[in-house]
């Protein structure tokens, strides 16, 4: 292996040290991308315990696996294939019925038509990040099909680009992007319901301090949903 | 021009739709791109429909930021793959 070459793809850490078992390298790659693959594994499992072994298991892999790491993806990448596959592995077993992510999603109807229509970018951010605001956020990501949630979670809470998403779950660019696009439209959807409830409740009880424009401050049907019977 | 309190239901809404993500994303076509941002300017629904997507996004990137392992998991960890000696730094 050409040391250039390692340095490129091994996202500053030194392939060469990892590959001949060095646990002080070893331990900055763990430290670096510990918290990450715990998160992705919490979020995609549910489960305390289960994300535990999934963390555990990926790198007691990566660990045996370095050995013939060929870097032609990042490592990075890597180790994200090796915690998501442990995490389906985990899944599937628990759920018997679980649908494959493989399962093509890319179809026509796919796409759900916004119903919540109400802008709540206007509410402070406190509130928006507040306590309950991110147990809303993830009890959103929860209701996701696990063939949206993984790509989301991948893009989107794990930064990766597109290819990588692709790389990590074998799916075409096209793929990712599709259902990338149906988890956001779906999770916009479930917190416009959340948040435009607080713009309401705020409105309500202060009529103008979420608009600049007197004239549009008293335009109440700014918040408008074609789900009338929704509770 | 679609006025404000139409409803989200004309079909350049609905064939648009699919774009709205790689658009957040700065990612979309040229061609698209236009086509997108002349459908805006018309459509207050679709408007928020952009606007409230950027912000459910940058909302999941702002608390991803802050979330960190627990310490007894760090440590377990650690111990079962024999490097705990690392733990400290």
């Amino acid at each position: 292996m050409k040391d250039q070459e390692n340095k490129v793809e091994a996202e500053g850490f030194s392939l060469k040290a990892l590959q001949a078992g060095d646990p002080a390298e070893f331990s900055r790659l763990v430290d670096t991308y510990s918290n990450k693959i715990y998160h992705l594994a919490i979020k995609m499992l549910n489960q305390q315990q289960d994300a535990e072994d999934v963390l555990q298991e990926t790198f007691l892999k990566a660990y045996r696996g370095l050995k013939t790491f060929d870097g032609r993806s990042k490592i990075s990448t890597w180790l994200f294939r090796i915690a998501t596959n442990e995490a389906l592995m985990i899944l599937r077993r628990k759920h018997p019925d679980f649908l494959s992510i493989d399962e093509p999603v890319e179809t026509e109807d796919g796409e759900q038509e916004p119903v919540q229509i109400v802008d709540w970018c206007c509410l402070p951010e406190n509130e928006l990040l507040s306590e309950e605001s991110r147990e809303r956020l993830d009890a959103a990501v929860q209701k996701l099909p696990e063939s949206l949630k993984v790509v989301f979670l991948l893009r989107d809470i794990n930064d990766l680009s597109t290819r990588e998403t692709g790389e990590v779950l074998d799916l075409s660019d096209t793929a990712v992007k599709t259902r990338l696009s149906r988890a956001r439209l779906r999770l916009r959807e479930e917190l416009s319901a959340y948040f435009g409830e607080r713009v309401n409740m705020m409105r309500a009880s202060q009529p103008n301090r979420l608009s600049e424009a007197p004239d549009k401050a008293q335009k109440n049907e700014v918040l408008r949903s074609k789900g009338e019977a929704k509770k | 021009m679609i006025g404000p309190t139409k409803r989200h239901e004309h079909k350049d809404c609905r064939r648009l739709l699919g774009s709205i993500s790689e658009y957040v994303d700065g990612e979309l076509s040229e061609e698209l791109c236009s086509m997108l941002e002349q459908h805006l300017a018309d459509c207050e629904d679709c408007r928020i429909v952009v606007d409230t997507m950027k912000k459910t996004v940058y909302l999941y990137h702002a608390t991803a930021e802050d979330e960190f392992i627990p310490s007894d998991i760090r440590q377990r960890l650690f111990e079962k793959l024999d490097i705990e000696e690392y733990l400290e730094k």
